[in-house]
């Protein structure tokens, strides 16, 4: 409890002046943690149409399944902006062609589960805990990577030990910006969930110290974990994020709640407070019904999630290059529209890249086809890319673990490089 | 169909070893159980309340909260009087509340379809006017009368809800229309489910909580909310309509797994598509509030296959009949169905030999729900010393509880809707199926405790808008935002 304090409050300074000399490793550990590696992660709840999101418009068989819905060829009024020939984004997400134009943005289609579920609860959970098909799995794969590399850090030498534990027991290095903590993000390591970062707060210190105060001493552990770790983010975020926020480079974000929370994991990043994993959610991707096609329900939650992740990457600007947002969704959407100008839930689904680091400019992935006899039980979207593969590809290439730890974040997995889609330079 | 017979041969072997299963248990009458059963059957005590439930006895005092229509509730029928939309039909909401400003908004949308329709739709009253300013277009926007009539529908509800929480004698019920609610959650930010809200709780949920599922299950899926909410309404067959409409499978696949057969409940995609089409045919027309209506003419009247059971061809209307009698018969709806509830009423990790019993109950009694509860709320389990306070309160428990405990006079309860709204739970406005998950793991978090504090230290300064607590202790705020009653 004490070491704890002392180190969160003090940090590497401590160290030094109270007579332990960093070694090499603990200087460079340290050293490090000024151009921390940032992943954001965004998860879009509900299913979305990947297939409407990263058009494969020189399939023909795209245009047959999908009569009213289907977005046109590029080149045509309201169709797809061209990608490589083959695929195309949804004319409203403009705003990623620059992006895309620059390699920074990498699409990986027909990506997702080799669990056939078609329900959003149990494939959210499944893509949230990386155990398709394992329902016993507790935490989610975001928590056990924090878990697993502070430990991994720990151990290399007695020295960073206690600096990193500090480091390690920082809630402030996973924050989601949602109401509810994540299933990705729940587990032993600390992590921090808030709506908005500004509510953050206990306003009324003496409340705040007699709160403190009672959540030190009880016997409750869960709460005693949390509350420790509410009361050190709140002292942390007081110092480094007071004052009104102005994004960066001309960013405008979307005023819809996921453009303020994305507003939030920028102000968060920029303001050194150990931030190394994000989460964030786009919702309302279900569209059963009147999904709409150039225009409509779709077009207008893409324009809100494109514009949203635009304006980040512009904001964080230079930061970009230590940084990779990775979105993801539970699984995609029969190829076939349903009755109601809508789509039913199906499989294999779109996964975005982007980053400084990032090899872009590509559509990865096997591309399965669209026929029905290419397609997965004769009606949806094959998966020929396991989306471990590009979880694990961003845990070891761009967060830097060791394959022993990213073993521990996807277990049953069988963690290779070689299933590596070569997504991230190394 | 293994785990269907494995459930099947348990069943009956818990109903051989335990003949008396369903026969009431011996309840214990220490304060601390009287505590407990306030905590997990109510929305919190009340001062004074252990010592008027020990005059009565706890034994009776469950017996009577199973018993509603016993308890007299006068007090709060007055304070609900109020509320004009409480007991409107959907079709006069349609017209004189909701539809006006649906119009505007259309022709909104219709004009500018830039505008961000979602905004109004998906808007909780209770959340600030931030968006409609910003189009422009004002002569398009509905008027403000509009809009307030439109909002009144769900600040009523809303309104109705944490009244109900904080006032109702008739707790339990209560505590159970939250339950099943959630159980068949439908959400109000998605277009005309709105209109039919109202009626949903009072006629699809509420008359049955301590009543027959299987009533439920189709008072839920005849319901236009259920209808509209997951999609039905445009579940057609593929041959009765002149353009390229079928099937839409979102209820069907939600009604087996979230409604009935859980998620592992055996059945496969097949099933999925079969009860689709047994269920097509049933709709609405939601622009006019329109109730619910059978067309023959949209129905797939072909012989389909359930759960290894033959609809035959010709069944009609009374297809949806054949299909709820099937899903409410499993043993793995029962199975399904008695965890939920001993999650909610006794633990995160629900005792399988509690889950067992209630199970086996809900199957020999046919779905009588006032009977499972009665089985789980005076079993040993639920009084077992280590499912004391074991339950991390959910936002909802957590606001009302604090709001008995103290006493505290509602004016107006919007302000605490908003309240729940930024601690995550909105009320009515839950998005995915689902519901609202009832365990620790989703509710404890640093942000949901920075909340609960600020909350704490509101009440005690008498600063929440709408709400009074008369000569509030010094120490209040730290009462309520302790860790101790964070738990139930």
């Amino acid at each position: 409890m004490t070491s704890r304090r002392v180190f969160l409050k003090s940090g590497a300074m401590a160290m030094i002046t109270m007579g332990f000399a960093p070694s090499f490793l603990a200087r460079t550990a340290l050293a490090a943690s000024s151009r921390r590696k940032l992943l954001i992660t965004v998860f879009q709840r509900g299913a979305v149409d990947g297939l409407n999101m990263v058009v494969p418009y020189g399939e023909a068989d795209y245009y047959r399944s999908r009569p009213s819905i289907a977005i046109a060829k590029p080149g045509t009024a309201d169709g797809a902006i061209d990608l490589d020939g083959f695929f195309g984004l949804h004319p409203r997400m403009s705003s990623f062609k620059p992006l895309w134009d620059r390699g920074e943005l990498a699409i990986v289609q027909a990506s997702g589960s080799h669990d056939t579920t078609r329900s959003h609860f149990d494939a959210q959970d499944y893509m949230e805990s990386a155990t398709p098909g394992v329902k016993s799995t507790k935490d989610g794969w975001l928590n056990r990577y924090l878990a697993a590399s502070a430990e991994a850090l720990a151990d290399r030498s007695a020295a960073v030990h206690d600096a990193t534990v500090a480091a390690g027991r920082n809630p402030l290095r996973a924050v989601a910006l949602t109401s509810q903590m994540p299933r990705t993000l729940q587990g032993a390591a600390p992590a921090l969930a808030m709506g908005k970062a500004a509510d953050f707060a206990v306003a009324d210190m003496g409340a705040r110290a007699s709160f403190e105060e009672i959540y030190q001493a009880t016997q409750d552990k869960s709460l005693n974990g949390t509350g420790g770790e509410a009361f050190d983010a709140m002292r942390t975020l007081a110092k480094k994020t007071s004052g009104p926020y102005r994004p960066a480079n001309g960013a405008a974000y979307p005023r819809s709640p996921f453009g303020q929370a994305l507003q939030e994991i920028a102000r968060l990043a920029k303001s050194d407070v150990g931030l190394e994993i994000a989460f964030a959610e786009s919702t309302q991707w279900d569209h059963h019904v009147n999904q709409g096609a150039a225009t409509g329900q779709m077009a207008n939650r893409l324009d809100d999630f494109s514009r949203g992740i635009a304006a980040l990457a512009q904001d964080l600007g230079e930061r970009m290059a230590d940084t990779v947002i990775l979105t993801m969704s539970e699984f995609g959407r029969a190829v076939v529209e349903n009755g109601s100008r809508g789509t039913d839930h199906g499989h294999g689904n779109a996964m975005l890249v982007i980053g400084g680091s990032v090899k872009g400019r590509e559509v990865y992935g096997q591309w399965p086809g669209l026929r029905p006899d290419q397609r997965f039980e004769g009606r949806d979207l094959a998966v020929t890319t396991d989306f471990r593969d590009v979880f694990s590809e961003v845990v070891v290439k761009h967060l830097g673990a060791t394959t022993a730890t990213a073993a521990q974040v996807f277990p049953g997995y069988g963690i290779k490089a070689a299933a590596f889609r070569g997504i991230l330079r190394a | 169909m293994w785990t269907r017979s494995l459930a099947a041969l348990s069943l009956v072997a818990i109903v051989a070893i335990h003949p008396l299963a369903g026969a009431p248990a011996a309840v214990p009458s220490t304060d601390e159980a009287i505590t407990h059963a306030l905590n997990r059957l109510t929305f919190g005590p009340r001062a004074g309340e252990v010592a008027r439930v020990k005059a009565m006895g706890l034994h009776n005092w469950i017996d009577q909260q199973l018993n509603p229509s016993r308890i007299d509730d006068a007090a709060l029928t007055a304070r609900l009087a109020r509320l004009e939309t409480l007991t409107l039909d959907s079709q006069t909401i349609q017209r004189e509340y909701s539809g006006p400003a649906m119009v505007a908004r259309r022709e909104r949308q219709r004009t500018n379809p830039d505008s961000e329709p979602m905004d109004q739709d998906m808007r909780p009253p209770s959340q600030p006017e931030a968006a409609t300013a910003r189009s422009g277009r004002r002569s398009l926007e509905p008027r403000r009368a509009e809009v307030e009539k439109d909002r009144q529908v769900i600040a009523d509800i809303e309104e109705a809800k944490l009244l109900r929480a904080l006032y109702s004698e008739r707790q339990l019920q209560e505590v159970l229309v939250d339950f099943w609610f959630n159980h068949f959650n439908v959400f109000a930010g998605k277009g005309a489910t709105r209109n039919y809200l109202t009626e949903y709780e009072r006629e699809a949920i509420r008359p049955y909580v301590l009543g027959n599922f299987r009533d439920m299950l189709e008072a839920t899926a005849k319901s236009p909310a259920m209808l509209f909410y997951l999609d039905n309404w445009q579940n057609v067959s593929a041959e009765g309509t002149r353009t390229q409409r079928g099937i839409n499978e979102n209820y069907a696949r939600e009604l087996m797994e979230l409604h009935t057969l859980g998620v592992d409940g055996g059945y496969t995609q097949t099933d999925i598509v079969n009860v689709a089409r047994a269920l097509t045919g049933w709709t609405i027309r939601p622009r006019e509030g329109s109730g619910t209506q059978y067309v023959k003419r949209l129905h797939d009247d072909k012989e389909k296959t359930v759960l290894g059971q033959t609809l035959k061809a010709g069944g009609g209307e009374n297809d949806i009949e054949r299909v709820l009698d099937i899903l409410a018969a499993q043993p793995a709806t029962a199975r399904h169905i008695a965890t939920k509830l001993v999650t909610r009423f006794v633990s995160d990790t629900p005792p399988p030999s509690l889950v067992d019993r209630a199970a086996a109950r809900f199957t020999a009694t046919k779905g009588d729900l006032r009977e499972v509860v009665r089985t789980i709320v005076t079993s040993p389990e639920f009084f077992a010393a280590d499912a004391y306070r074991v339950k991390v309160k959910t936002p909802l428990d957590f606001v009302a509880s604090a709001l008995r405990a103290t006493g505290a006079e509602i004016r107006s309860a919007l302000p605490l809707a908003r309240q729940l709204r930024d601690m995550g739970m909105p009320l009515y406005f839950c998005q995915p199926p689902t519901g609202y998950d009832d365990t620790a793991a989703t509710w404890v978090s640093a942000g949901a405790l920075v909340s609960r504090m600020n909350f704490a230290v509101a009440l005690g300064k008498n600063e929440i808008r709408g709400v009074r607590i008369a000569n509030p202790p010094a120490d209040l705020d730290k009462e309520i935002g302790s860790p101790a009653f964070q738990r139930q």
